[in-house]
């Protein structure tokens, strides 16, 4: 140890080592006042920011997904439920190679290219930690093959979901509807709250119309979650409400009666219950099964369904535009009465074609050599087309038009469903803004026997006949009677009861007429009278699909099936009391006698049985 | 002066008083220290999950550590300053034996293993001052050229030893145990100013041929942490999210989430001020800051009034560099300094710092009660 003894100033040292100390002293002040800075910046002005950063860290929110309201017919019957199936569902966030991972899917479970393309493009609108459907309504061969490789697939797993079905299948395919999954349009147009965690949306008939009441509203689960996204524990419960059960006037009965009646026919039926007002038959047809709607259907499928000739996805009863043939002659003789340019039993002969003064054309009668003298109830009974061109061209088509849209021909009927066409009532303005041409006289005549430019959908029909049936009364028809919530049951109300004024003499006319139709030997109809404790009202009607020029023959037998006319045929009963009030249309059906009168018949049977 | 005679003062009677006297324990210092040794026990049972284990380890190591101090408070400053070489080069000794046979944990070589596991290095921060104090104390002060360069080798030695670990923390904290001496001693402003200048200098060289990779990622992403939230980036982010969601009065004891769910990392080690920030908020931080400014002052008045140069250098480099804990601690983890081992002294988890700290502290009181009467 070497020691060297130095001669120390202990005044200079003190004085060194003070002032070396207060430096040193004032330098960690200033240091600390720096720390306590930088502590004011984050806990008082970034307190606000890391506070939700912080939120963020632990909170997930994740949400339950509410049931669907279930649909019921008018007796009970389930027409849409809600089936429990399994479905494959990825946790993004637990995914590390989100590519890898479906391709390898795709080689074990047949999972369709459009299904990926859907998942990837959808994906985005979850949360991260949230379960994506990738493959719904796994077959149990599926879930089998998923199962045994489950544990190479971290993220991805089998989940029991409710998915909808349709038991009724095409039955039910227009008026239910179908649900699907949301696309991006849709995405755009609804409130991404209000679908958080529901991956489904009606897309047609009553599933769309009623959307926001069968839909219910997500519950929300507040989970605290740790670093690794393990759920620590459940901080608030907010269950999901499920949505409202609609009952429907619909009765499946009667619908798979008409359904089968239509037979080999394209075609549509509606019956409306002519006291509440509520379609008892909404059939159209060709139909599908909206089953294959729901789980994402496939490339051919809808290829198959969408290029059929039978167009299957159209809604014939509320898009179907037909001429609306002899049916409208009911309409148009009230008119005449109505408007008093015909005397009840004012007569008329019917030398089978009517020619406008001065011109030669020929408006031809459906009965070549004419139906002779003919009063009104007659030409109703027999169907005499020259009876009603004189009577429109008398009427005018100013007054025919004004008349007829009283009964709600070219507008909608304000059914409880999306897509209503308003069909076509021709009028003088009409043609001068869509076809930039004065009215013809001719145009008028042709009008008068449902032929020319009027287009009606079946719809249209039957709510028209059912204003004659009802005297006067109008109500707009629709599909559901009641929605049932939870805690409460919502009759739905359809206050649009309108009325039509008419005269009961000139009612009386037309109604006695239409029983003639089916009720007497010379009806269009009579073949369906059969033995009955009541009568039926109705009337037959051809429409015209392919023009016959003049002088040349329309032969059934060798027109091409495609071509032939469309049958229709409206009728109410009982004709003393109505009831219920039909319109069938066949398409290609030829006659409305043989073929649409039929039909109704089995309807209105069926209907009035069980009335007993 | 006027504090020390209240508090002789007022222990003038009692028994307790008498007995700490006796103990030559200082009373001022020894409270402000207890108060920090009890909030290190409420954050790791509220950080640990209630983990009686673990704090019982904590209380054995604070009870060894106490030992320690009340130990080395008995002995006289002179012994200290006798032992001030063997100590050292024993630590030199035990640092080589470490980089030639030492324990590797967290991809670095800082433990050996003689019966327990200890580091070392942590020895150095009170040996290499000792040392420095021993020799600048022999010599005229201010140093002479002569005497600096000796003192640089001094403690260039060891603090190399350990970046060679590597342990950047500790190897700072060595070197300015080390340096604060030379301050103390009045190394010339001159001297300093071209000493900071010649650091930044050497940092480039530093960079490129000392520092590992996972070193250099602290800095990198100590100047952007948001450059890689979910990875390098992620501690620092979530540490200025404890602190700032705390706010002015804090989420209260055991009420953090950060931590708790495991967002925090290192939360109960180096990252613990993240986690009194989030439960005590602001109002808790002043208040411990201001502990920790008590016993600083205290510290430093005590550096003042010892009686001769040794215990002077020696006391104002201990107080020094407790004052570099706390602040490099803070820094880092409210993110004003990038990421460097160093824990919050007294409070964080781990039983090597707080043997070192409580000894430092034991030396402090030894300076602070052995003075010889002084004619007044």
């Amino acid at each position: 140890m070497r020691r060297h003894q130095v001669i120390k100033d202990v005044f200079l040292e003190n004085r060194i080592f003070l002032s070396r100390t207060v430096v040193m002293f004032v330098l960690m002040l200033f240091l600390i006042v720096g720390l306590i800075t930088r502590l004011v910046y984050l806990q008082v002005s970034g307190h606000d920011k890391y506070h939700s950063m912080a939120t963020n860290n632990r909170i997930k929110v994740s949400s339950i997904p509410p049931t669907r309201g279930i649909i019921y017919d008018k007796k009970g019957r389930v027409l849409a439920e809600n089936l429990p199936s399994y479905s494959l569902e990825v946790i993004p966030e637990q995914v590390k190679d989100m590519p890898n991972t479906l391709l390898r899917l795709q080689q074990i479970l047949n999972i369709s290219e459009e299904k990926i393309t859907y998942f990837q493009k959808h994906s985005n609108r979850y949360k991260r930690f949230d379960s994506i459907p990738l493959l719904l309504k796994m077959s149990a061969e599926e879930v089998a093959k998923f199962a045994v490789v489950r544990h190479t697939f971290p993220g991805v797993d089998i989940h029991a979901r409710l998915i909808r079905h349709y038991p009724y299948k095409e039955l039910t395919a227009h008026a239910v509807g179908y649900l699907g999954r949301i696309n991006s349009r849709e995405l755009k147009r609804v409130s991404a709250t209000e679908y958080r965690g529901i991956h489904f949306i009606g897309k047609t008939g009553l599933e769309s119309a009623y959307e926001d009441t069968l839909r219910g509203y997500t519950g929300y689960a507040e989970i605290e979650t740790n670093a690794q996204g393990k759920p620590i524990k459940t901080l608030a419960n907010i269950m999901p409400t499920p949505g409202a059960d609609l009952y429907l006037s619909l009765d499946i009965d009667l619908q798979k009666i008409a359904y089968d009646a239509l037979a080999e026919y394209n075609g549509a039926v509606v019956a409306l219950d002519l006291e509440s007002g509520g379609i008892i038959v909404q059939v159209s047809k060709a139909s599908f099964d909206p089953n294959l709607f729901v789980s994402g259907i496939s490339h051919a499928d809808y290829k198959r369904i969408n290029h059929s000739r039978d167009m299957p996805l159209f809604d014939r009863v509320l898009r179907g535009l037909y001429p609306p043939g002899s049916t409208l002659k009911p309409f148009v003789g009230l008119a005449g009465l109505e408007h008093k340019v015909v005397q009840k039993q004012q007569k008329l002969f019917c030398p089978g074609y009517y020619q406008l003064p001065h011109k030669a054309h020929k408006y031809r009668d459906w009965k070549k050599r004419g139906h002779g003298m003919v009063n009104l109830e007659k030409a109703i009974v027999e169907s005499c087309d020259v009876y009603f061109y004189d009577m429109a061209l008398t009427l005018g088509i100013d007054k025919l038009s004004s008349f007829l849209n009283d009964f709600g021909f070219g507008k909608r009927s304000g059914v409880d469903l999306n897509g209503e066409s308003a069909g076509l009532l021709p009028s003088r303005e009409w043609k001068r803004i869509h076809k930039n041409t004065i009215w013809y006289p001719g145009e008028t005549l042709i009008t008068g026997i449902g032929q020319g430019f009027t287009q009606v959908t079946p719809l249209q029909l039957a709510y028209a006949t059912g204003i004659l049936a009802n005297n006067g009364k109008s109500i707009a028809p629709f599909l559901v009677e009641r929605k049932v919530y939870v805690d409460r049951v919502d009759k739905v109300k359809h206050p649009q009861v309108k009325k039509v004024n008419l005269k009961a003499d000139n009612l009386a006319v037309i109604r006695k007429g239409m029983v003639n139709v089916v009720h007497s030997a010379r009806g269009t109809a009579r073949l369906i009278a059969g033995k009955r404790t009541y009568q039926i009202a109705g009337k037959t009607g051809t429409a015209q699909v392919y023009s016959i020029k003049q002088d040349e023959e329309y032969d059934e037998e060798e027109i091409a099936f495609n071509m032939r006319d469309h049958a229709l045929f409206i009728a109410y009963a009982p004709a003393d009391n109505p009831k219920i009030v039909v319109a069938v249309i066949a398409e290609h059906g030829s006659h409305g006698s043989s073929t649409a009168a039929p039909i109704a018949s089995a309807v209105i049977t069926e209907y009035l049985k069980e009335g007993e | 002066m006027h504090v020390e005679l209240r508090a002789e003062q007022f222990h003038k009677h009692s028994l307790m008083g008498d007995l700490l006297r006796k103990l030559h324990i200082d009373i001022p210092l020894l409270c402000a220290l207890l108060i920090l040794l009890v909030l290190s026990f409420m954050m790791l049972y509220s950080v640990g999950g209630q983990d009686w284990g673990l704090l019982m380890r904590q209380a054995s190591r604070m009870g060894v550590s106490c030992v320690l101090m009340i130990f080395l408070a008995q002995l006289e400053p002179r012994q200290f300053q006798r032992y001030s070489i063997p100590f050292y080069i024993l630590g030199i000794i035990l640092l080589i034996a470490v980089l030639a046979a030492g324990e590797v944990g967290k991809g670095a070589q800082r433990w050996l293993n003689i019966g327990f596991r200890f580091q070392p290095s942590e020895m150095l921060k009170i040996s290499t001052p000792m040392m420095v104090a021993w020799y600048l104390a022999g010599h005229e002060i201010p140093p002479k050229w002569k005497h600096i360069v000796i003192v640089l080798v001094l403690i260039m030695v060891p603090t190399l030893l350990i970046v060679r670990q590597p342990d950047l923390g500790t190897s700072l904290l060595v070197a300015s145990s080390g340096l604060s001496v030379l301050y103390f001693a009045g190394l010339s402003w001159r001297y300093l100013v071209s000493a900071v200048i010649g650091i930044s200098a050497f940092t480039p060289i530093y960079w490129h041929y000392f520092m590992r990779s996972y070193q250099k990622d602290r800095v990198t992403t100590f100047l952007n942490p948001e450059s890689d939230p979910m990875g390098k980036g992620y501690h620092i982010i979530q540490s200025k999210i404890a602190i700032g969601s705390g706010g002015v009065s804090g989420k209260g004891w055991q009420e953090n989430t950060q931590s708790q769910l495991d967002f925090l990392p290192e939360s109960s080690t180096d990252f613990i001020f993240a986690v009194f920030a989030e439960e005590f908020g602001l109002l808790g931080c002043l208040a411990l800051l201001l502990v920790y400014l008590f016993i600083i002052a205290r510290g430093l008045y005590i550096a003042v009034q010892a009686q001769d140069t040794y215990s002077r250098l020696l006391a104002g480099s201990l107080i020094c560099t407790f004052f570099i804990y706390v602040f490099v601690n803070i820094s880092m983890v409210v993110g004003i300094l990038p990421v460097v081992g160093i824990p919050l002294p007294l409070i964080s988890y781990g039983g090597t710092s707080m043997v070192t700290l409580l000894a430092g502290f034991g030396i402090l009181m030894s300076i602070h009660t052995h003075k010889k009467v002084l004619p007044s």
